[in-house]
This record gives structure tokens, C-alpha cells and sequence, in this order.
């Protein structure tokens, strides 16, 4: 429970320091989820009455943007890039595999909290096409044929 | 000043960041500091060197020895033969061919030789964490320079007269954009650094940030003092943690010199900047939806005018440049407008990044001068297409730009060329396509991109790229009807002219630019339900040949049954079973699985 209050001590922190400043919303909400990992309602309606907003103004915000998630995310995100340069060298079948193995549509949770599968937007890292992130770590020049592997190492 | 006899630069781009390069810089130092050498060799983490496929990259200084693809195990080897006895290690440097033999430098690899430095000058050089190497370089001259020697206005006017054209997209010319915005009278105004680089396949502008920090904080500074700017801000994405994290240390370091915030060079001219995280929307690369979204709210777009010179940021006026755009600067100033205009063509001067990828031999980031020919890109920098496969189409300009046929790949590059023939500039990524991609695929992926991307503010984006994408939706899996092709160009021609900003306006190019060059591609998915690059399963057959050895390891897989034979003879798939999975044709050993 302590650690349930620290979260919110410290948003309450972020709120403070952002909240005379021109356009601090966006920081504020990049920082909760920060914290919580997500930007529940609850937390939107904090943020609302800190900063002198209206719920859906920030609810607007939050919502627009793809960053922010208004549910947990599992423990490891799997994101596989979906750019051009991925997608023309096969990606999507990456992709696919990883829901097969995992069993969950793109962007769900699966029912343990361990993974979340994203399709996200160009990663950046296109000379290794086709990649997938899992949390911070990078695997690129993948085949649909590794993915089982590489899931092993993150269930055990 | 210590002086070292060698330097190990080691890219620390994304790119190679990504395949290992951090251990390879920690296994370096301890391998040196082991042989004795810490007072010798420096290694040196820098930017990306653009060869991101033959990553991770290693080059060894006085020599400019190019090592690729290099493992932390190699680096024992590295240490002990080049740095410590002077012998180069040949079966680790960079060979263009398979059965070449040669010392490898910058200078005569054939990815780099018809490439001009000037944006990325020096990525892959400096260390982009030490503002004194980039000082070394001649940073911050040119800033010294406007401030002490020149006007604002003839800082305008040399950059009104180098050409200089916005590199983020459209291509409207820098100095006039200054010129507007110095035009404009008010107590405060914004100098605005677009990195919001959400184009698919482009990284030229994070390459920049990573790389040379420096310049554009420099350029920003010089566009500050022109236009009358005190503040500036970098909205840049969230994606780009490297970028974001080296900015903010060459903003710390900056300010620490004196180069940023109050009378700097000891003029009246103060300036200083501040980062803005983007979180993940397209269309804050739009300037109106990005300032909105520093302002802290959505990031839509608005109409213009008012223009963002006239009424910008926080109701202020505001100019905003893009990343490469910013990263000429200095060196205009520097080497004045007529050195900027010697290269490049008369309507588009200097030269232009492309992030190179997809079916390409060498993946990564190039800088020519306009006027290449794609050709040129594509065969000699890029180095063809790998596996013998055919040559289809180059996209560039990403989900704003156009598919561009063999045909026209002797067109010089140019903003107004590229225009011209249905695609555009845009921020530069350039997308290979052999063969075994299906165009009308490609259309349907990048408007699912753009619907996905559209914030919903105006009708014709919101709609009207949903609509298309439902008829290529139904064309790709063999629903298509008569009238589909016709119907998306009438459909994607009054996007064009109706949707209020650049995301919408330019959304329909991909599909128009695929129905102009690969229109028979069209017409065999909507009339004979069929996809000449065998990539749309939906429309596919899969047939066994007469290679098949009866293993019925194919039965086994099939997951609708639809295989059948007898053991040790010719197989048979069922075509109204078939769910044209492909897992048949992954198992086959025998290769007798085709699809048709």
C-alpha cells in the first residue's frame, strides 16, 4: 500500500512542477504513465484538478495519442515495427506468429499479465528489417521461426 | 589536451546501438586499458555512419580502417593486431563482394564515394556527447559569425539566397519562411525545431540528433537571432530515447558555455531551448497539429492563413524548420550562399539525405546532391537488389508520396521532378520493392497508415481515406469489382483538393501513383481475381508438383485437411478447402509446393 501512495506523492510532485507551465500537460501525462504505466481515469481525474482542467480535456489528450494507454500494458511489450521497410520485407508475418504463439489479438494483454503485442510505427532501425522490440531489447532480421524461441527466453 | 595516436570510432546509432555496438565500446576500453594502450588509442562513441546494413561499424583512425559487422569477440583480435602491432585485420574489414580483397576506408567503398556530406557531416566523426569536438569542427562559428558580424536581415538574405528548401516535406524555401516570421512584430516570439519524423523508413533527422546535436541547437540559435526569437523548442518523438537523451545533454553543455541563454558572444541576442516530447501521432509532423500538441492539447491541425509567421505558437509568432533543414545552416553562414548553391540543381540546391531500405543490398542513410538520379541511388550507393530478383519500385516520401516504376528512374532528384511524376520529396526515406511485392498491397498498407493516423478534425481524411481503403480492402483479398480503380482515383483526386492539411492532402498518393505506373496490377487483382506478385493469399492457389515424394509431412500441417494422398505418391491440395495458409509450402523439403 505504501508504495500505492508513493505513486501518487509523486505524481502529485510532476503536477506541481508542470503546473504553471505553458503547455504541461503533456509532460504531466507522459510522466504518470511513467509512473503508473497507464493513465487510468482515476489518475486523468487527479491530473484534471491539479493542473485546472477539465477531465475531458485531459481525457481528450490522453486518448489522442497513441503513447498513453488507459490500461496496464503486460510485463513485456512485444512491439513489432510495421514501417515500410519492415513490411516490405515481411513483418506482418512476424507479426502473425506472434499472435499465434501467444494467442492474443495485436495490442491485448495476455490473461497472466506477461505479454502485450503491439504493431507499432517505424522503430527507426530499418537496416535490420524486419524487427520486433520486447521491452528495450531490439531483435532484427528476424524470421517468423525465431519468434518461438525468443518468447522461451522471457516465459522461463 | 591529451593526444592519442589512434582513434576507435564506434557507431552508437540506433542502428548499431541495437546489434551490440555499447558492449563493443566497453569490450574496447577494457581491452586497451588491459594492453596498455589507454594513453595511445581513444575510443570514441559517435553517430551514425549510414551503413547501418554492415552494423555494427568500427572504423580505426590515422588508417580509416572499416571494420563491419563486428562481434565482441572480434574485438580482442582488433586490439591485439591493428592497435597494438599495426596489423590490419583483413578478414573483419568491410568488403563490398563476397571474394574481394581490400583495405577497406571511407573513402573507397562504393556506398560512400558518390555521397556529399553536408547535413550529416559530422555524424560517424565526432563524438556527439562532447561539445568540444564539435567546436573543434568549427562549431558554433557560424553562430559567432551572424551574432558579431551580420544583421539579422542579411542572415535572412544569405539564407533566402543559398535556396535552401525545407527538407521535411513540401520544399517551401527556408528564407522566406524567416522572412515572414522576422516580418511579423510582437513581444515574443518562437523558433521551432520540427523532429516529429514519423515518416515509415526515414531516420535521416535522428541520425542528425544522435550524430550532431550541436548544429541543429547552432542553426536554431542563428534562426532565433534572424527572426527575433528568444525561445525555442525541439518537439521530438518519444521513439527516439538516443536522440532525446543526447540532445539534452548538448542543450546542458551549451548553456554551460554560454552559447545558449543569456547575451551570448557577449551580445545583446539571448536565446534558449527546450525539448518537447512527442507521443506518438503522425500528424504532429503537420506544423499547426505539433504546436497544438507542445501547447499541450491534441494535436490537430488548423486552417492556414493564419500562418504560424503570423499568429504560431501560444498565439505568437512562430517559425518552424525541420531537423536536416536546420542541420545546412551553419554551414551557409559559413561558407555563404554561393558555396550552398554550387551544389545541387538551380531549383533545388544542396544536397538531400535518403534513408535507403527494403530490398536493397545496403540499407542506410546516404547524402547526395540533388539532381541524382535514382538510378544512381538505387544501383551504385545502394548496390542493387538483393537475391537476383527483379527491380519493381521505389517509394519515397513515405505515406505522402508515390510509387516510382523502372521507367522513370533516370529522373534527377528534385522536389519539383518528384512532384511531377506523382510522388514527392518528402523527408527522404526512399522504400526498394522487388518483384514478390504486390503494388496494390502496398497502396492498401500505407492508407491503413494514414486512416489509422488521421485525427478526424475534417471530412474528406476522416472519410474519404476510409472509404478507399475499404475498396482496397476488398480488391486484395479478390472481392474487387468493376468500377474500383475509377472510383478511387475520382475519390482520391477531391481528397487532394478538400482535406484541410498535408496529411490528408497528400494521403491519396500512394493509391493514385500505384493506379498510374501498375495499373494492369489492378485490374488482374479486380478482373481475373488474381495477384501477379503471388503475394495476396487470399488469391492465391497453391498446386503440388510432380517433385513432390508422396512425405505427407504436408497433411500433418494442414490445418483444414485439405491435402490428401497416399504415402509415397503425388499429393493433391483441395481448393475449396484450402485456407491458403501457406503452411503446406513452409514444410515441403522438395520444394513441390508453388503457389500461383
Amino acid at each position: 500500500m505504501s508504495n500505492h501512495n508513493e505513486k501518487y506523492e509523486k505524481l502529485a510532485s510532476v503536477i506541481e512542477e508542470h503546473r504553471t507551465q505553458k503547455g504541461g500537460l503533456m509532460p504531466v501525462l507522459q510522466e504518470a504513465q511513467a509512473i503508473f504505466g497507464c493513465v487510468p481515469v482515476d489518475v486523468q481525474e487527479i491530473i484534471a484538478e491539479g493542473m485546472g482542467k477539465t477531465l475531458s480535456e485531459v481525457y481528450g489528450v490522453a486518448t489522442f495519442y497513441s503513447q498513453f494507454s488507459l490500461e496496464p500494458k503486460g510485463q513485456y511489450v512485444c512491439g513489432v515495427c510495421l514501417g515500410t521497410a519492415c513490411y516490405v520485407k515481411g513483418s506482418q508475418k512476424v507479426l502473425d506468429k506472434l499472435v499465434e504463439e501467444l494467442q492474443i489479438d495485436v495490442g491485448r494483454t495476455t490473461a497472466d499479465g506477461k505479454f502485450t503485442i503491439q504493431a507499432t510505427r517505424c522503430l527507426g532501425a530499418c537496416g535490420l528489417a524486419p524487427v520486433m522490440m520486447i521491452n528495450d531489447e531490439v531483435y532484427g532480421r528476424l524470421t517468423p521461426d525465431e519468434i518461438p524461441g525468443i518468447l522461451a527466453t522471457y516465459k522461463a | 589536451m591529451d593526444l592519442f595516436r589512434a582513434h576507435v570510432l564506434v557507431c552508437g546509432g540506433t542502428g548499431c546501438s541495437s546489434s551490440g555496438s555499447a558492449e563493443l565500446i566497453k569490450r574496447f576500453e577494457e581491452q586497451i586499458a588491459k594492453n596498455g594502450l589507454d594513453k595511445e588509442v581513444k575510443v570514441v562513441r559517435t553517430g551514425c555512419f549510414g551503413l547501418c546494413e554492415a552494423g555494427p561499424v568500427v572504423i580505426v583512425y590515422p588508417e580509416g580502417t572499416f571494420y563491419s559487422r563486428i562481434k565482441v569477440d572480434d574485438v580482442d583480435e582488433i586490439v591485439s593486431e591493428h592497435l597494438l602491432k599495426g596489423r590490419i585485420v583483413q578478414h573483419l574489414i568491410y568488403k563490398e563482394k563476397a571474394d574481394e580483397e581490400q583495405h577497406s576506408t571511407l573513402e573507397n567503398i562504393d556506398f560512400y564515394r558518390p555521397q556529399l556530406r553536408l547535413a550529416l557531416r559530422n555524424c560517424g566523426r565526432i563524438d556527439p556527447e562532447n561539445i568540444d569536438e564539435y567546436i573543434a569542427f568549427d562549431g558554433y562559428r557560424a553562430l559567432g559569425k551572424a551574432l558579431t558580424e551580420m544583421t539579422p536581415q542579411q542572415v535572412i538574405d544569405e539564407v533566402l539566397k543559398s535556396g535552401l528548401r525545407g527538407r521535411g516535406g513540401a520544399g517551401f524555401p527556408t528564407g522566406k519562411k524567416w522572412q515572414f516570421a522576422a516580418a511579423s512584430k510582437a513581444d515574443q516570439k518562437y523558433m521551432v525545431c520540427n523532429a516529429d519524423e514519423g515518416d515509415p523508413g526515414a531516420f535521416m533527422d535522428r541520425s542528425v540528433l544522435e550524430g550532431d546535436p550541436h548544429a541543429v541547437l547552432e542553426a536554431m540559435a542563428i534562426g532565433g537571432y534572424a527572426i527575433g526569437a528568444s525561445v525555442g523548442y525541439i518537439y521530438v518523438r518519444a521513439e527516439y530515447p538516443i536522440a532525446v537523451k543526447r540532445l539534452q545533454i548538448a542543450i546542458d553543455q551549451a548553456r554551460e558555455y554560454g552559447l545558449l541563454g543569456e547575451h551570448i558572444f557577449g551580445t545583446d541576442f539571448s536565446f534558449d531551448i527546450f525539448i518537447r516530447l512527442g507521443a506518438g501521432a503522425f500528424v504532429c509532423g503537420e506544423e499547426t497539429a505539433l504546436m497544438h500538441s507542445i501547447e499541450g492539447g491534441r494535436g490537430e491541425p488548423k486552417p492556414k492563413p493564419p500562418f504560424p509567421a503570423v499568429r504560431g505558437l501560444f498565439d505568437k509568432p512562430t517559425n518552424i524548420n525541420n531537423v536536416e533543414t536546420l542541420a545546412n545552416i551553419p554551414q551557409i553562414i559559413l561558407n555563404g550562399a554561393d558555396w550552398f548553391t554550387s551544389i545541387g540543381t538551380p531549383k533545388s540546391t544542396g544536397t538531400k539525405v535518403f534513408a535507403l531500405g527494403g530490398k536493397i543490398n545496403n540499407t542506410g542513410l546516404v547524402e547526395v546532391p540533388m539532381g541524382t538520379k535514382l538510378r544512381d541511388i538505387i544501383y551504385n550507393i545502394g548496390g542493387g537488389i538483393p537475391n537476383g530478383k527483379a527491380f519493381k519500385a521505389v517509394q519515397t516520401g513515405g505515406p505522402s508520396g508515390g510509387c516510382i516504376p523502372a521507367s522513370q528512374l533516370d529522373i534527377p532528384i528534385e522536389y519539383d521532378t518528384l512532384t511531377a511524376i506523382g510522388s514527392m520529396m518528402g523527408s527522404g526515406g526512399m522504400i526498394v520493392m522487388d518483384e514478390d511485392n504486390c503494388m496494390v498491397d502496398i497502396a492498401r498498407f500505407f492508407l491503413d497508415f494514414t486512416v489509422d493516423e488521421s485525427c478526424g478534425k475534417c471530412t474528406p481524411c476522416r472519410i474519404g481515406t476510409k472509404r478507399m481503403l475499404e475498396i482496397l480492402e476488398r480488391i486484395v483479398e479478390g472481392k474487387g469489382e468493376p468500377g474500383d480503380i475509377e472510383k478511387l482515383e475520382t475519390l482520391g483526386k477531391n481528397i487532394k483538393e478538400t482535406a484541410l492539411c498535408g496529411l490528408g492532402q497528400t494521403a491519396p498518393n500512394p493509391v493514385l501513383s500505384t493506379i498510374k505506373y501498375f495499373r494492369d496490377e489492378y485490374e488482374a487483382h479486380i478482373y481475373e481475381k488474381r495477384c501477379p506478385a503471388h503475394h495476396c493469399q487470399k488469391l492465391l492457389n497453391y498446386v503440388i508438383t510432380g517433385k513432390c515424394r508422396g512425405c505427407t509431412a504436408c497433411t500433418k500441417v494442414c490445418p483444414a485437411g485439405a491435402i490428401s494422398g497416399t504415402v509415397k505418391e503425388q499429393h493433391k491440395i483441395d481448393t475449396t478447402k484450402c485456407l491458403k495458409c501457406g503452411a503446406c509450402m513452409e514444410k515441403c523439403r522438395f520444394g513441390a509446393i508453388e503457389k500461383h
